[in-house]
């Protein structure tokens, strides 16, 4: 007896709590008003996706939401065919070897920079930060023409090569700023106990700075990867033969409708990859956003 | 004391050698440090922007000075006037509706307990590229409703409100209905109340009968209205236009409308399934039998986003659904930082929410403001990407931004260095004074 009573007065306490909860969203617009706003902000995102999974006959029939009512047209196939597509593979491949390189070459000669304006003596050393600082309003639009001149005489236009250099040159005022402030603010005392010992400085930098200064390389790491990894325009003017994933959609757009069955799973699978680092490392993402909004 | 005396100055004169020595080999391990950042900085920003600048003062084989030629082009051709107006829009409207945007959601979710689901979805597109995001938004634009996201939403909308007509169309099979659907079919002749008016339609796509329709019946007439019926008159292997037969079916849902002399409308009405409709308690006169235009609504087809008129607009919707998450997060941080107690005060003193709102909460948020929207303007005077992914080929030319316009300049079909140079410069100058703004907010804030 006493466990039906138990159950029963778990089964009310349950009902009660779904009926306050009912209660308090039917009271409140806002509750409502934002379950909608939020939704409506994660259609495009479902749409590419459920978009990226109909045959192109099913798609220009009834648009991606009659999965909802037909989820037997769901189908793989548009996948299978893009990973079988020479050049969507090898654009991935190209995007990835981007997106590393164009994120380890400038974090690291970042905190190389960074380091000396925090912690090294020489003359003009505050003049010169103030110009690196100076160098982050160029936009990239300025260096493309000279650039593609001088890497057509260096002959290196259209390699990942080239493309990483790039990136890593736009990427590195943004980055020293962000590293040397975080730099500075390692106690001193760690600095001067290595410098006793007789370390090197090269020494300090690899065994004291980096992995004190993880969180912000991490943070810097994240925002620089994603940086390249959704570039256009450096790749559209630096690449023919070497494209990322982003200009092979590029060149696929001029036939728009007609190809929507690669370019809707292509598009989604260029943003696995962002959604992944975003979801997996938020916290520093955001942070990284707050100290970035300068750039 | 005696700390004192081992850091004191060494003696007037050259420093010692040995100190001069250690002096230059740790300015040496700072260049050691410094070099790669020297070299890139060098190499791909500070030469190209000064190569630039002078290109821009060439003519298109750089062989000619021109003076500020370049730079006239931008306000003078057509494709680059369009860029600069379009530029001038974004920059008018953007900046503005992203931090609104972004305070109104940092505000409204300030309270609730799991506004980290709420801004997580509306944050999320900002880790995904501009232009993926861009190519998304035109999977959502396509024109026909059955395609394109944003008009199936219409659609459904617009069914409910103003549903399509039940015909697409028809015509009179006896000259004693005149007109054309889209203007109104009227009966010829004026009628007085105790008349049954026959309108017979003909050429009526067989799939458009409805379902419910029934044998059309003439009605009886009634003594002080107007009755009458509107049906298909046609029938498999003839008949005899203007007569309802056997096998001939009523068109119900049908808008019949009542007009006195003037033309205006006394009433209107809707046919039942044989056709049949009834205006009663009608004043003695005369009066004209028209089907409404309504019967003959064109169903919605669908508004062109992605056509020359719409597409900025449409393009900014996109950048705005990109943006917004940003602008909430850096706007929900300072509203964050404000003191509780500040609020409570104006609370306790009697102040409405709109007051703490308007007074309290926006002025003490007005940096973080600021920082937003100066970096909206940044980001949207290079504005490229998603403009290159929405707008179509053939669209691209209205929808062109100063970045845009330059790439195409520069690296198009005909490509033109001294003008992309001068389009590059343009943004940098309208760039440079904005980035300093915000540069020195932050360090001061720092």
């Amino acid at each position: 007896m006493a466990t039906a009573e138990a159950v029963q007065e778990q089964q009310i306490r349950r009902e009660r709590a779904r009926g306050r909860f009912l209660r308090r969203l039917g009271r409140s617009p806002l509750h409502v008003l934002l379950v909608v706003l939020g939704l409506l902000w994660l259609v495009p995102t479902i749409g590419l996706f459920l978009t990226s999974l109909l045959s192109a006959e099913d798609y220009l029939e009834g648009g991606w939401w009659q999965v909802f009512s037909e989820p037997s047209k769901f189908t793989l196939e548009n996948y299978s065919a893009i990973f079988d597509n020479e050049v969507i593979t090898s654009s991935l491949v190209t995007t990835i070897w981007i997106a590393v390189g164009g994120t380890l070459l400038p974090v690291f000669v970042g905190a190389l920079a960074g380091y000396a304006f925090a912690w090294l003596e020489f003359p003009g050393r505050d003049w010169l930060f103030v110009v690196v600082i100076a160098l982050l309003v160029v936009p990239l639009q300025m260096a493309l023409i000279p650039m593609f001149r001088l890497y057509e005489t260096f002959r290196i236009n259209d390699t990942v090569f080239a493309l990483v250099l790039f990136h890593t040159a736009f990427g590195l005022p943004f980055a020293i700023f962000l590293l040397r402030n975080f730099f500075i603010g390692i106690p001193k005392e760690l600095l001067e106990a290595a410098r006793i010992d007789g370390a090197s400085e090269f020494r300090i930098f690899f065994r004291v700075i980096l992995p004190l200064g993880l969180p912000a390389i991490a943070a810097l790491a994240i925002f620089q990867f994603l940086w390249t990894w959704n570039d256009l325009l450096v790749a559209l003017v630096f690449g023919r033969e070497t494209q990322p994933i982003t200009v092979a959609i590029y060149r696929q757009l001029a036939q728009f409708g007609a190809n929507i069955e690669i370019i809707a799973p292509a598009t989604f699978v260029s943003l696995v990859i962002p959604l992944t680092v975003f979801f997996a490392f938020q916290r520093y993402f955001v942070q990284g956003l707050l100290a970035g909004s300068v750039k | 004391m005696s700390g004192a005396s081992i850091s004191a100055e060494p003696p007037s004169g050259a420093a010692p050698p040995a100190q001069r020595a250690r002096d230059w080999r740790s300015y040496a391990v700072a260049f050691a440090f410094l070099a790669p950042t020297l070299f890139f900085l060098g190499i791909w920003i500070v030469y190209p922007t000064i190569r630039t600048i002078i290109r821009s003062f060439f003519d298109r084989s750089g062989d000619r000075f021109v003076g500020f030629d370049n730079y006239q082009t931008i306000f003078t051709s057509d494709v680059l006037l369009t860029a600069v107006k379009n530029n001038a829009i974004w920059v008018l409207v953007v900046p503005a509706l992203v931090t609104a945007i972004g305070l109104i959601f940092a505000v409204l979710t300030e309270r609730i307990a799991w506004s980290v689901a709420f801004k997580t979805a509306v944050f999320m597109p900002m880790a995904i590229s501009a232009f993926a995001a861009g190519v998304t938004w035109r999977i959502m634009y396509q024109q026909d409703p059955d395609q394109g996201a944003v008009n199936a939403g219409i659609a459904a909308v617009k069914d409910v409100v103003a549903p399509p007509g039940v015909l697409s169309e028809a015509a009179p099979s006896t000259e004693a209905v005149v007109g054309t659907p889209q203007g109104g079919l009227t009966f010829a002749e004026p009628v007085e109340p105790g008349a049954v008016v026959p309108l017979g339609l003909t050429r009526i796509p067989g799939d458009e009968v409805p379902d419910d329709s029934e044998q059309a019946v003439l009605p009886e007439a009634l003594s002080a209205g107007i009755t009458g019926v509107v049906w298909r008159d046609f029938k498999p292997g003839g008949g005899t236009p203007g007569e309802v037969e056997s096998e001939e079916v009523g068109l119900p849902g049908v808008t019949v409308e009542l007009l006195n002399a003037d033309g205006g409308e006394v009433a209107s009405t809707s046919t039942e399934p044989d056709g049949t409709f009834a205006f009663d308690d009608l004043e003695p006169g005369s009066y004209e039998v028209a089907i409404g235009a309504k019967t003959f609504a064109q169903p919605f087809n669908g508004v062109s986003w992605l056509g020359p008129r719409l597409i900025t607009p449409s393009i900014i919707i996109a950048y705005l659904w990109i943006w917004a998450g940003f602008s909430m997060v850096i706007i929900a941080a300072g509203l964050a930082a404000i003191p509780r107690d500040v609020l409570a005060a104006a609370r306790t003193d009697g102040a409405s929410e709109w007051q703490v709102f308007r007074r309290v909460t926006v002025p003490l948020l007005a940096p973080v403001l600021t920082v937003v929207f100066i970096t909206m303007l940044i980001n949207v005077l290079k504005v490229f990407d998603i403009v290159i992914a929405v707008a179509p080929g053939s669209v691209q030319d209205d929808a062109s931004v100063l970045a845009l316009a330059m790439w195409r300049t520069a690296f198009g079909g005909t490509s033109n260095l001294g003008v992309g140079s001068a389009i590059a410069v343009f943004i940098f100058v309208l760039v440079v004074p904005l980035l300093l703004l915000n540069v020195r907010r932050f360090r001061r804030e720092m």
